[in-house]
C-alpha cells in the first residue's frame, strides 16, 4: 500500500523505524515517531481537516505550531478524550484516535450564515432576551468546539513551585544562548519550551551557524547547558502566564506524547515559578496574507512548509506559488525546488525585489513576478489555482487585469508579527514599529528582558547575539557575573535582507464588500469586510471591534490574524496603525486543561471537610447532612419510612415535651484574655460587658462600622480578665480577623489577646425540659438547681469524669444546658450523655429542627433573616443595644443616621398563613393585592418558613416595609407556579413569649 | 500574583498568603457622637483611590496573622514600601501639640 503520499523519502527529524499507527475520522493512517499530528495528517494526503466556525468551509492546516488556526481536534473517546487539541502541537503516538471538533456547521450552515454578520451576536441574538438561550444552543453546536469527556478523567495532574534567578521562555537560538550565557555566569537557570524539541527555527530551517548545521549547533549548546550545575531543562512546557513580580506558570505535558497505553505518572504538571530575572526568548509568528479564499485548503504559512519539508519530512502539494512580501520566505522556494518539487512562480509584491535570496533563487532559475500580488485562491475542497495582478504602489488597486497560475500549493509570507503575547500580560502596552513593520514588545522594566525575534530581530545571527546579550544582563541583575558575554559572535553565513513591503489586505477586483471571502482571522471567521463593516457601524476603538467582530477572540488569540485586522482597520478608519494599536492578550498564552488548572486539588482535595468529634456517631445515626461553611452538621436523623418533615417534627417536639440533644461543636470560640478584655469587648458589641459578673453569659450583637448587624453570640466571663466568646458557624473566622483588625491597627495600646479555640473544644447542647434530670446523672460536682445555676450562668465541673464547662443558654426557647469538654473526649461526653438519655427516651436533633425552634421563638439566624443591610432596630433588638457607652461600639454611630431612623425601614414580622398547612417558600415576595399585573410594589420578602409541630401550623419571618406598625394586615405572596399564598402580619414571637420555660 | 515581603516575618512570600484590608491610615474618629451625618459618611464609605502609589493595610492571613501596611503603585503593582501597622502615616502633617 503506498502509505504516506506526501511523505519524502528521506530527510527530516522523524524515526522511520517506528511506525506509528493512527486515525482520523476512524481513517486508518501511518505516521513515524517525530511526526505531530499535523504532519502525519499532511504526510497521508489529508487535505481537509476541519470546517469553519460560521460558514462550515472547508479547512486545511496552515501553521506548523501555535499559530493553527484550523487543525483543531479532538483526541480520544469517553473519559479520556480531550477536545479543542491542535494537531501542529500534537506529538503523534501508536494508537492515537483524532477526529475534528465541528459535526453541526455542515447542516447548519446554508440556512444559517446569511444571519452571521459582523457584530452577530449583538444585533441578532439580544434581542427579545428570552430568546438567547436558544440561539445559544444552536450557535454552540454550530461553532462545534469539542465536546467534554463523558466520565470523571483517570489521569493525575499536579503543580510544583519552583524559585530561579533567570527563567528563559522559548529554547530557539536566542533563548538558548540567553540560557547559556546565564547559567555560565553561575546562576539558577530555568529554560522551558513548548515544542518536544529545544532548538526552535533552528530544527525546521535550513540555516548554518559556526559552519555545523542548525541542529548540530543546538546539541552542542545544550550539552553545554546540561553540564552547568544549577540549569533546568523543560521540553513540551508551555510558559502560559507571566504575573505580576515575576511570576510564571508552566504547563507541562509530561505523559500526552506516550498516549493512553504508555501513560503513567503525572500526564501534566504546573509549574509555578517566581523568578528573580526573565528573558522572554518567544520569537515570532509568520504573517499570512489577505486576499480572496484565502482560507482554501493548500494556503499555507512559507515558514509552515519549509518546516514540513526539513523537519518531518512532508511535502504538503506538488506545484507551489510562493507569495511573499519580504526576502526571508524565498527559502521556502529553494527547500521546494531542493526536495525536487516545482515551483511555478514566486510572487513578489515588491517592485523590486532584490536581496541576496532573491538573486539566489533567480540563479536557480525559479520564476520570480515582481510587484503583483495573489489576489485569489481558486479551487474546491484545495487550491487548484492562483490568481494574480499587478499591485499599484499603494497596493489598494490593481494596475491591469488578472492572471491564473495553475498550482495546489500557495505559501504565504507577510512578514513576522513577534510573539508578544506574554510581555503584553504582564499590562505593557506593545508599540508598533513602522521599520519592523510590526507590534514590539513594550518596555518590561527592571525584571524582564526580550531577545531575539520577539524584538523585530530578523537574522540569525543577531537572534543569537541579542539572546546571549539578555542572558548575561539577567544573570548579573540578579547578582552574577558582570554582564559581558563569553559567547563568540557566531557566523551563519547570512546575508542581510533588503526590506520588505507592508501589505495587509490584497487588493482585488471587486470592492473589499462584494470580492470573494478574505480572511482575517480564520478560527472565528472574521473578513476584511467584516471589519469594515464594524468601522462604518462607528466602532473606533480596536477592543470594541475585537468584540463586536470577534477578531482574535478565539483559542488562538489572534496569532495569525491580530496585525493584518488592526491594519485593515486603521486603514478604514484613516488612522495610522500605531494609532489604532493592538488588543492586549491574556494567559493563557495557549489553552491549558481544566486537569492542569486543578492538580491534586479535587475529590476529597478540593475544599476540606471539617467534622465534629462527634461526627462518625452521627453518620451512624443515618443523619443527613447541611454544609455550612465547610462543617458537615446533621440536619435530621430521618428514622426508617420517616419523612424529612415527620423526622423535624419529632425532633421539635422532643425537645419541647422532653429532652434533646444537639452538636453545637461547629460555633466559632474566640478566647479573650487582658486587663483590657472587657474594655475590648464593649467596644466591638452592642452590649456592655463590663459589668458582667464572673460566671455570668451575655448576648450581644455585632456591628459593622455601618451599623449592619455583622454577626451575634453569648460571651461568657470566665474570669475576672477572661472571656469566652461565640460567634456563628459561618462566620468564626471572619469574626476573628475583624476582632484582630481593630486590634492590631487601632487600639494598639489595649491589653487584650484572641485565640481562636473552635476547634479546642466539643459541644454537645442538652435540651428540653428533663434536660436537667440527664446531666445530674453524668455529672455530681455542678448544682443544677435552677436557683444555683440560673439561666445564663456558666459552670465549670466534671462531665463523665472529663473537666467540663457548663453553659445555661438557649436557642430554642428551652431549659437548656450547653457542654464543652476538650475536643478529644467530645465522642465519649456525647456517648455518657446519651446513655444517661436512654431513660427519657433523649433525641438526637439536627440543624433543621434548631431553625424551627429558634423560629419558634422569634429568634434571627444572622446571614438568613438578615442580609448586611439590616440594623438592630429593623429586627426589633433594640433591647441588645446599649446606648450610653462611653466610647460607642463600632457601628454606634451610625444607628442614628437620618437613613436608618426612616420609619418605612424593612422591619422583622411574623407571618401566618391563612392555611396553616400551607408554609410558605423561603424569599417569597410579597405585595399588598393579590392578583396585580407586574410591576407591583414589593413589601417585603419571607426570610425563614417553616411547618411548627408544636403550634400545628406553619410559621414564617419576613423582613416588611414599616413592617412594626402593620400587625394584623394582610399580605399576599404570588409564587411562581400561580398559587398566590395570603398571610396576616404577626409577632415574631410565636412561642412562649415571656420566656418561661428557658428559665424553669 | 505579587510577592510581598511581611515586615514581621521578614521573608518573600506570594500574595496568596496574604489579603488586603484596604486603605491605610484612616484613623477612626475619637468622638463618633460629636460627627454630622455626612462627616461620618466620610470616614465610612470615601477612599482615595489614587493611580499611582497608595498606602494599604494587608494581613499575613496564612502566616503570622498580622497587620500591616504596604505602599503599592496602583498602576504598576511595584511594592514600594511594608512597614508595621502602628507606624505613623509618612505622609501625614506633622502633629503639632498646641
Ligand atoms: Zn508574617
Amino acid at each position: 500500500m503506498t502509505a504516506q503520499p506526501r511523505r519524502l523519502a528521506e530527510g527530516g527529524r522523524i524515526d522511520r523505524s517506528r511506525v506509528l499507527d493512527f486515525t482520523f475520522h476512524g481513517r486508518a493512517m501511518q505516521g513515524y515517531a517525530g511526526d505531530t499530528l499535523a504532519s502525519a495528517l499532511l504526510a497521508n494526503g489529508v487535505d481537509v481537516v476541519s470546517r469553519s466556525f460560521k460558514y462550515a468551509r472547508p479547512r486545511g492546516i496552515v501553521g506548523h505550531g501555535p499559530e493553527e488556526p484550523n487543525a483543531i481536534l479532538h483526541l480520544g473517546n469517553g473519559a479520556v478524550s480531550t477536545p479543542n487539541l491542535r494537531a501542529t502541537e500534537v506529538e503523534l503516538f501508536d494508537g492515537l484516535e483524532a477526529r475534528s471538533t465541528g459535526s453541526g456547521p455542515q447542516r447548519l450552515v446554508g440556512a444559517f450564515s446569511r444571519f452571521l454578520p459582523a457584530g452577530f451576536y449583538y444585533k441578532t441574538f439580544m434581542q427579545p432576551p428570552w430568546l438567547w438561550m436558544t440561539w445559544e444552543r444552536l450557535l454552540r453546536r454550530a461553532a462545534g468546539f469539542g465536546e467534554a469527556p463523558d466520565g470523571r478523567d483517570p489521569d493525575t495532574y499536579d503543580k510544583m513551585n519552583h524559585h530561579c534567578d533567570v527563567l528563559v521562555v522559548g529554547a530557539g537560538p536566542a533563548g538558548l544562548a540567553a540560557a547559556l550565557e546565564a547559567a555560565r555566569a553561575g546562576a539558577r537557570v530555568l529554560i522551558a519550551d513548548e515544542r518536544p524539541e529545544f532548538g526552535g527555527s533552528l530544527l525546521a530551517r535550513s540555516l548554518t551557524v559556526a559552519g555545523t548545521s542548525g541542529a548540530d549547533w543546538v546539541e552542542e549548546t545544550m550539552a553545554a547547558l546540561s553540564s552547568c550545575p544549577d540549569a533546568t531543562l523543560l521540553p513540551r512546557a508551555t510558559v502560559s502566564g507571566y504575573y505580576d513580580h515575576n511570576f510564571f506558570t508552566i504547563l507541562e505535558r509530561r505523559t500526552d506524547h506516550l498516549g493512553d497505553a504508555d501513560a503513567g505518572g503525572t500526564r501534566q504538571r504546573l509549574h509555578r515559578v517566581r523568578a528573580r530575572q526573565s528573558v522572554l526568548a518567544t520569537g515570532a509568528i509568520e504573517r499570512p496574507l489577505v486576499f480572496a479564499n484565502n482560507d482554501l485548503p493548500g494556503v499555507m504559512l512559507a515558514s509552515a512548509v519549509s518546516a514540513y519539508v526539513n523537519r518531518y519530512a512532508v511535502a504538503p502539494g506538488d506545484r507551489l506559488v510562493l507569495f511573499t512580501t519580504n526576502d526571508g520566505a524565498y527559502q521556502t522556494a529553494m527547500d521546494w525546488q531542493r526536495i525536487g518539487r516545482e515551483v511555478v512562480a514566486v510572487v513578489d509584491a515588491r517592485q523590486h525585489p532584490e536581496g541576496a535570496l532573491v538573486q539566489s533563487a533567480m540563479e536557480a532559475g525559479i520564476d520570480v513576478i515582481p510587484g503583483h500580488g495573489v489576489i485569489e485562491a481558486l479551487g474546491r475542497a484545495r487550491v487548484g489555482s492562483a490568481v494574480i495582478a499587478p499591485l499599484d504602489d499603494q497596493g489598494d488597486t490593481l494596475a491591469s487585469p488578472s492572471r491564473r497560475l495553475e498550482c495546489d500549493l500557495i505559501a504565504q509570507s507577510g512578514g513576522w508579527s513577534p510573539t508578544l503575547h506574554l510581555s503584553s500580560q504582564t499590562g505593557t502596552r506593545p508599540r508598533w514599529s513602522g521599520a519592523a513593520a510590526a507590534f514590539l514588545p513594550g518596555a518590561l522594566g527592571e525584571r524582564g528582558l526580550c531577545a531575539g525575534a520577539v524584538t523585530g530581530k530578523r537574522s540569525l545571527r543577531e537572534c543569537i547575539e541579542e539572546g546571549a546579550s539578555a542572558g548575561a544582563l539577567a544573570a548579573s541583575r540578579a547578582g552574577f557575573g558582570d554582564g559581558e558575554t563569553t559567547l563568540a559572535t557566531p557566523d551563519t553565513g547570512e546575508s542581510p535582507e533588503a526590506s520588505s513591503r507592508a501589505l495587509y489586505l490584497v487588493p482585488h477586483e471587486k470592492p473589499v464588500s462584494r470580492a470573494p471571502k478574505q480572511f482575517v482571522d480564520l478560527q472565528t471567521d472574521v473578513t476584511a469586510a467584516d471589519i469594515q463593516l464594524a468601522a462604518r457601524e462607528g466602532y473606533t476603538s480596536v477592543e470594541h471591534v475585537k468584540r463586536y467582530t470577534a477578531l482574535g477572540f478565539g483559542t488562538d488569540q489572534g496569532k495569525l490574524g491580530n496585525v493584518n485586522g488592526v491594519a485593515i482597520l486603521a486603514d478604514a478608519l484613516g488612522q495610522e496603525i500605531d494609532a489604532t494599536g493592538t488588543t492586549m492578550f491574556r494567559p493563557a498564552y495557549t489553552p491549558m486543561t481544566f486537569g492542569a488548572a486543578a492538580g491534586r486539588d479535587t475529590g476529597d482535595m478540593f475544599d476540606p471537610e471539617r467534622h465534629t468529634p462527634m461526627h462518625a456517631w452521627h453518620e451512624a445515626h443515618g443523619a443527613t447532612w447541611e454544609d455550612v461553611g465547610r462543617w458537615k452538621r446533621p440536619r435530621y436523623y430521618p428514622q426508617p419510612g420517616e419523612t424529612m418533615r415527620q423526622a423535624v417534627d419529632r425532633e421539635c417536639l422532643a425537645v419541647r415535651d422532653g429532652v434533646a440533644i444537639f452538636d453545637a461543636s461547629t460555633l466559632g470560640k474566640i478566647d479573650i484574655q487582658g486587663s483590657d478584655a472587657a474594655v475590648f469587648l464593649d467596644r466591638v458589641y452592642t452590649t456592655g460587658f463590663r459589668r458582667l459578673g464572673v460566671g455570668r453569659c451575655r448576648y450581644g450583637l455585632m456591628l459593622h462600622e455601618n451599623g449592619y448587624i455583622f454577626d451575634d453570640g453569648v460571651t461568657a466571663r470566665m474570669a475576672e480578665n477572661r472571656y469566652l466568646l461565640h460567634t456563628t458557624t459561618g462566620n468564626a473566622e471572619a469574626v476573628y480577623a475583624w476582632l484582630e483588625f481593630w486590634r492590631q491597627t487601632e487600639w494598639r495600646e489595649l491589653d487584650v489577646h484572641l485565640t481562636s479555640v473552635t476547634d479546642h473544644w466539643a459541644t454537645a447542647a442538652v435540651v428540653g425540659p428533663q434536660s436537667r434530670d440527664v446531666l445530674r446523672k453524668v455529672c455530681t460536682d455542678i448544682d443544677f438547681d435552677s436557683d444555683a445555676f440560673r439561666f445564663m450562668d456558666v459552670r465549670e465541673g466534671h462531665i463523665a469524669g472529663i473537666p467540663a464547662r457548663v453553659f445555661r443558654i438557649s436557642f430554642s426557647g428551652e431549659l437548656s444546658f450547653e457542654v464543652n469538654v476538650p475536643a478529644n473526649h467530645g465522642r465519649h461526653v456525647w456517648d455518657a450523655l446519651i446513655e444517661a438519655g436512654t431513660e427519657f427516651d433523649i433525641t438526637p436533633y439536627g440543624t433543621e429542627a434548631m431553625h424551627v425552634l429558634r423560629a419558634e421563638k422569634g429568634f434571627i439566624i444572622v446571614g438568613q433573616d438578615t442580609d448586611g443591610s439590616v440594623t438592630p432596630a429593623d429586627v426589633g433588638m433594640d433591647w441588645a443595644v446599649r446606648r450610653n457607652k462611653a466610647y460607642g461600639f463600632l457601628g454606634d454611630r451610625s444607628l442614628t443616621l437620618a437613613h436608618h431612623l426612616r420609619e418605612d425601614r424593612f422591619q422583622l414580622v411574623g407571618l401566618a398563613t391563612a392555611d396553616p398547612a400551607t408554609v410558605l417558600p423561603e424569599g417569597a415576595q410579597l405585595v399588598e393585592e393579590p392578583g396585580h399585573r407586574p410591576p407591583v410594589a414589593m413589601e417585603g420578602h419571607v426570610t425563614s418558613s417553616y411547618y411548627s409541630a408544636r403550634l400545628s401550623r406553619s410559621i414564617a419571618l419576613a423582613m416588611v416595609k414599616r413592617g412594626s406598625k402593620r400587625t394584623g394586615q394582610i399580605l399576599y405572596a404570588p409564587l411562581a407556579d400561580g398559587r398566590i399564598i395570603s398571610a396576616t402580619i404577626v409577632s415574631p414571637v410565636f412561642y412562649d413569649p415571656k420566656g418561661v420555660r428557658q428559665n424553669a | 500574583m505579587l510577592h510581598i515581603r511581611c515586615p514581621y516575618c521578614q521573608e518573600m512570600r506570594s500574595e496568596e498568603e496574604f489579603s488586603n484590608a484596604g486603605e491605610a491610615h484612616i484613623r477612626r474618629p475619637p468622638d463618633p457622637a460629636a460627627l454630622s451625618d455626612a462627616e461620618w459618611g466620610d470616614y465610612l464609605h470615601f477612599r482615595k483611590n489614587p493611580r499611582g502609589p497608595h498606602r494599604e493595610v494587608w494581613v499575613h492571613t496564612a502566616g503570622c496573622r498580622r497587620y500591616f501596611n504596604v505602599l503599592r503603585d496602583t498602576v504598576s503593582y511595584e511594592i514600594l514600601d511594608v512597614y508595621p501597622a502602628g507606624v505613623p502615616d509618612p505622609d501625614a502633617p506633622e502633629e503639632t501639640t498646641p
